[in-house]
């Protein structure tokens, strides 16, 4: 019993850190310019696909794949960003659902055109598919580099909001948009750039979620109310509230699915809105 | 200018000659397009389903991704009832209006304390636990192979729910008339003109007297009650209840036909679920993702240049048209 906890306490925790690579770039969007952007999600399929497809056509290696995955992503972040995305910063939550869903199902339909509706599969590297055995307790190799990962984004995400120039610029914006361009901050560079970093994340989480997630052209669909549910939990604009929704809601998935399968996604719904109503404005929310 | 005093009046409730117009056209299509009756059903439903997300969307700006629950809520209630040998139709259509009504109540409590997004999520959430709850008691829905055996009795006693979709048509039609007429008292009575308060300036209404969050969730009830009986003619009329009644897909392309005919006219709803079905029966035949790619395309395309929807930009081209002939005029 104890055993089992540890081993779904461990799998939670991975699945959590999935979660947050993927969903952090939501939440920096959401905090910084309050855009409800249904179709980030695509972002992380499109990392999926980049990975899938760098490693079965051209055999770049995995790591090469993940970096390719960040790369194109962000880019494609900062393009759609100043080409749509910016005309959506101060429309109504409903104009901004509507275009990022319609998003969703052209990203949707692009996908199943070209690459069919089917799974794609991924090779992870040897050492990565195994066990690997710590404390006398087996865990998933490819899990504990998962946390590692995502341990190493947190750190480095932290330092770059909080040491940085271009950190602060974003703190600023985030505060008090006017104030902060009335000090010389060019608003504009900063939201491309963040919006940028977003979309390379959830590149980046779609590669690695491929192993654990799966990948096929729902892919957006299926898992957006994870994301959404993980920042509005997190509380937009947060990296430590987003971390702690994440994987709250990664140890509690696991955890409904492995204790009480016959509930299903049941329990996470139910968990959502239970937090929702004790915390209308999420964890660690900032928007007054 | 209106006079101030005494120009506090509620707004005309005259049928105007193209109202009147559309619904003789309505009942015109069973007559001439004797083919098209049970496509035109499934129009009818999706448009009396559309309409309900109007009164909370068009009417309060509640924007919901989970309306299908209570659709599917209503459609299980009449299904079930037909199912274990209680058939009469209009009986089954109030006790799922009650049903979906209840829901609504409840969940209305969640909805008016957050702010878009938590509403936003709150509703999608609903919306999948209902899907998650009907796909797990498959003893009792029938789950994902859905729930048959659905045999209606005869309408009044004397028509049958045949598979030319005679009665289908007609009844629906009927359901849908009298609810309209039914919204359209709603929406221009008092409590109406405060909802729009509402939509307008949230903030202004306290000061007005009157309670924002009371009227949000009375008119969540009621559109919730209205999706149950939207839900319960589609499971009457196909007599079949699929579990994609309660999907995201069908709260997300509900919204999509409201947004195509254009919110906060009650019309717009009824007229996006026709444009939406009629395209759909001719394109989605063609492929699944070549529609879903233009379904998208044409959302992208919508909050770009016609936000108000079809209806929206019609009456922003008599608007314009009515100042033009006016400045012409002098």
């Amino acid at each position: 019993m104890l055993g089992n906890f540890i081993g779904v306490l461990f799998d939670g925790i991975a699945y959590g850190a999935l979660l947050f690579v993927i969903a952090i770039g939501l939440s920096i969007t959401l905090g910084l310019m309050n855009l409800i952007n249904l179709a980030h999600g695509a972002f992380a399929m499109l990392g999926g696909y980049v990975t899938v497809l760098a490693m079965s056509r051209l055999g770049v290696p995995f790591y090469g794949a993940l970096l390719a995955a960040f790369v194109i992503a962000g880019g494609m972040g900062g393009v759609l960003e100043r080409v749509l995305y910016r005309r959506l910063y101060r429309r109504p939550p409903l104009d901004q659902v509507l275009f990022t869903i319609g998003l969703v199902f052209m990203a949707m339909a692009t996908t199943t055109y070209f690459f069919g509706p089917s799974q794609q599969p991924v090779r992870v590297p040897e050492y990565l598919a195994g066990q690997v055995r710590v404390l006398g307790r087996d865990f998933g190799a490819y899990r504990l580099f998962l946390i590692a990962v995502v341990a190493a984004i947190v750190v480095g995400l932290t330092l770059l909001i909080e040491k940085t120039r271009i950190g602060a610029q974003v703190r600023a914006a985030v505060d008090n948009r006017v104030a902060a361009e009335g000090l010389g901050i060019d608003v504009d560079r900063v939201f491309t750039l963040t919006f940028m970093l977003g979309s390379a994340l959830a590149g980046l989480g779609g590669g690695l979620a491929i192993d654990v997630l799966g990948l096929d052209p729902v892919f957006p669909l299926k898992y957006m109310v994870y994301f959404l549910l993980v920042v509005a939990v997190g509380g937009a604009g947060s990296i430590g509230g987003t971390l702690t929704a994440a994987l709250m809601l990664g140890i509690f998935d696991i955890a409904g699915k492995y204790y009480v399968p016959s509930m299903g996604s049941f329990i996470i719904y139910f968990l959502l809105i239970v937090l929702l109503v004790l915390f209308p404005r999420g964890l660690a929310g900032r928007r007054g | 200018m209106t006079p101030l005093t005494g120009g506090a009046r509620l707004p005309s409730t005259r049928w105007r000659r193209t109202e009147v117009v559309f619904w003789l056209a309505l009942v015109a299509v069973y007559f001439l397009l004797p083919g098209y009756r049970t496509l035109g059903s499934q129009v009818l439903i999706a448009g009396l389903f559309a309409l309900s997300l109007d009164l909370i969307l068009g009417y309060a700006r509640i924007v919901s991704l989970g309306h299908a629950a209570f659709f599917g809520v209503g459609a299980y209630t009449a299904g079930l009832l037909a199912h274990h040998g209680w058939g009469e139709p209009i009986s089954g259509l109030v006790l799922a209006a009650l049903a979906a009504a209840v829901l609504g109540f409840a969940t209305s409590v969640l909805i008016v304390r957050g702010q878009d997004l938590t509403r936003l999520i709150i509703t999608l959430g609903v919306g999948l636990l209902c899907y998650e709850i009907a796909n797990r008691a498959a003893p009792i829905t029938g789950g994902v192979d859905g729930l048959s055996d659905v045999t209606m009795w005869k309408l009044f006693g004397l028509f049958n729910f045949g598979i030319d979709g005679r009665t289908a048509y007609l009844y629906s039609l009927g359901v849908l008339f009298t609810v309209f007429c039914f919204a359209r008292l709603i929406v221009n009575s008092p409590f109406g003109l405060a909802l729009r308060g509402v939509r307008e300036g949230e903030r202004r209404m306290p000061a007005l007297g009157i309670s924002v969050s009371r009227q949000l969730v009375a008119v969540y009830t009621l559109a919730a009650g209205i999706a149950g009986i939207a839900g319960a003619l589609l499971a009457q009329t196909t007599q079949f209840v699929g579990l994609d009644v309660l999907g995201f897909n069908r709260s997300a392309e509900i919204l999509i036909m409201l947004v195509l005919g254009g919110a906060g006219y009650l019309y717009g709803g009824l007229l996006g679920a026709a444009i939406f079905m009629i395209l759909q029966d001719r394109l989605a035949n063609l492929s699944a993702a070549y529609w879903q790619f233009w379904l998208g395309a044409l959302l992208v395309v919508i909050v770009l240049f016609a936000r108000g929807g079809v209806l929206g930009e019609l009456s922003a081209w008599r608007a314009r048209h009515v100042a033009r002939g006016a400045r012409g005029g002098r």
